[in-house]
């Protein structure tokens, strides 16, 4: 579905990514796991076309989209939940999900869409005409989660969904990001530091260290590697 | 008494010139945090617009209102194919670069459109048209409130009740809030940020020729510096009520409207810009985000 073909993407001199390579397949949860700079937002943005790669090709659905703008990109049905979760601060929490359908025309369908992501969050209906930036960090969470599903993604990227989180919210983030794989057949690619959860959730995985991929695998087989257990699981 | 309301009228007046002016500042600073310091010329290219219209209507027979309401549409189109273009030419291709280097640009090209203008048209000044007519029944009112003040804020309101309606409830403006929020993300959920900039730029140019009809046919002359002038004072409002908050454009170009139209009549007209400045100083003193702004502070 999604394919990244040696991307190498720079910021100003600096570069950040060194030949990437990363296939996704429909209906898969694919993770990127990682330490902090080792590429994994960088390779998010990419996608998205917020800071295009400057050789390699990226294709989605057999359409190469390298170099295209971002609202064009999103428009082919990849949405992001950005890390740090980017809320619109000032508008209502109404109005961020409405903002996260910007571009769908079906009124029928977007307020369908509201009543299943205020079923699944039922937080946010009670709180749908306070501003975003007044909520919790969990609940502003969820609520990028839910704009992100008003788009009604053929491939949610997701970046560290869990970050400063609490646990008990972390685990109730990643029942429901396995539960819109499974029940929307909506494919997934995480971003994680978590990489307990991640692996846990994923069907593959892939490692990245300083820009360059350097691992991919099955989860079970992940799970069970030496290195990863010492890197990134502290076993 | 009747010199109180005169005083409050015509500040009132003044003070809605300034806050159209100012909105165009306020708009733009919010979405890409830019000081437009072209935006006075294009007030000021819209004023000439309608006199040139109004000339052209008057000499084919056209009557008062139809000039002033064709004028007023024709600078407004003018002046916002201006907006668009600079912003296109001048800011666009230094996006991503330092902060200094699109304000410089603004600078240079508030120069280059008062420089064409002057070329173009006199330096003298030039007589306007009184486009708006005298209204019959403000007639027993005229002692303290005149026909071309009460135009002048009726079409304020007006407008200030179309551009809340637009931001508030379109799907336009909410993309405008939006983006002026957070750039990326509004990408990120399918927003032409290009587009809504242009849209911003247009709007704020729209608004700007709207105050140069009306301040053209308030004073009655014009020249290549009145944009000048008006853009230093009507930036000075949007600081005043809070830069990038659109309520605080239109409070900040009241209380300065009506601080200079005090200060000239109870105290001294010589100090007219003094009053203004000052207001400014000991806002930025006691509080420096503005009257409604919002402080940068942000929750971690």
């Amino acid at each position: 579905m999604l394919k990244l073909e040696k991307i190498n993407t720079f910021y100003g001199p600096i570069q950040a990514l060194f030949d990437v390579s990363i296939e996704v397949n429909q209906g898969e949860i694919i993770t990127l796991l990682g330490a902090n700079g080792a590429g994994k937002t960088t390779t998010l943005m990419s996608i998205c076309g917020v800071v295009p790669p400057l050789s390699g090709k990226i294709i989605f659905e057999g359409k190469e989209i390298t170099g295209l703008s971002t609202d064009k990109i999103v428009s082919m049905g990849i949405v992001q939940v950005p890390e740090g979760r980017l809320i619109f601060p000032r508008l209502t929490v109404l109005e961020n999900l409405e903002m996260g359908a910007y571009l769908r025309r079906d009124k029928k369908g977007i307020k369908k869409d509201l009543e299943y992501v205020f079923n699944i969050f039922p937080i946010l209906a009670e709180r749908k005409n306070q501003k975003g930036g007044t909520l919790s960090g969990g609940e502003q969470q969820m609520l990028a989660i839910a704009r992100a599903l008003m788009a009604r993604p053929k491939l949610l990227l997701m970046d560290e969904p869990s970050l400063g989180l609490a646990p008990l919210i972390i685990q109730q983030i990643f029942d429901i990001i396995k539960m819109i794989n499974k029940e929307n057949k909506t494919t997934i690619f995480l971003v994680e530091q978590n990489a307990h959860q991640a692996l846990k959730i994923a069907h593959r995985g892939y490692v990245m260290e300083n820009g360059r991929i350097v691992m991919q695998d099955s989860t079970e087989n992940l799970l069970n590697n030496e290195d990863i257990k010492k890197a990134y699981l502290g076993l | 008494m009747d010199y109180f309301f005169e005083l409050f009228f015509s500040g009132l007046s003044k003070g809605s010139i300034y806050a159209l002016i100012a909105l165009g500042y306020t708009m733009v600073y919010g979405i890409i945090e830019l000081i437009n310091f072209a935006h006075g010329e294009i007030y000021m290219i819209g004023a000439f617009t309608a006199l040139i219209i109004s000339g052209i209507l008057t000499i084919l027979g056209f009557n008062k209102i139809s000039i002033l309401i064709l004028a007023t549409i024709g600078a407004v189109i003018y002046s916002s194919a201006y907006g668009f273009t600079v912003e296109k030419i001048a800011y666009k291709p230094l996006r991503g670069s330092s902060r200094l280097s699109p304000l410089i640009s603004a600078i240079g090209m508030s120069i280059f459109l008062q420089n064409y203008v002057l070329l173009a048209q006199t330096p003298n000044f030039v007589s306007f048209p009184e486009l708006i007519p005298e209204i019959k029944w403000l007639e027993p009112y005229s002692s303290f409130l005149g026909s071309t003040d009460f135009v002048i804020i009726v079409t304020t309101a007006i407008v200030l009740v179309l551009l809340t309606i637009l931001i508030k409830f379109t799907k336009i403006g909410k993309a405008m809030r939006a983006t002026a929020q957070n750039q990326v993300m509004a990408a990120l959920v399918g927003v032409n940020v290009d587009k809504i900039i242009s849209v911003t730029f247009i709007i704020g140019s729209g608004l700007a020729a709207i105050g140069g009809v009306l301040i053209g046919s308030h004073v009655g002359q014009i020249n290549f510096y009145i944009g000048f002038i008006a853009g230093i004072k009507a930036f000075t409002a949007a600081v005043l009520g809070g830069i990038g908050s659109i309520p605080g454009a239109v409070l900040g170009g009241l209380v300065l409207g009506w601080t200079e139209s005090f200060g000239t009549g109870y105290i001294s007209s010589d100090y007219e810009d003094v009053f203004a400045f000052c207001l400014l100083v000991l806002i930025l003193i006691f509080r420096p985000a503005g009257i409604l702004g919002e402080s940068t502070q942000q929750k971690v």
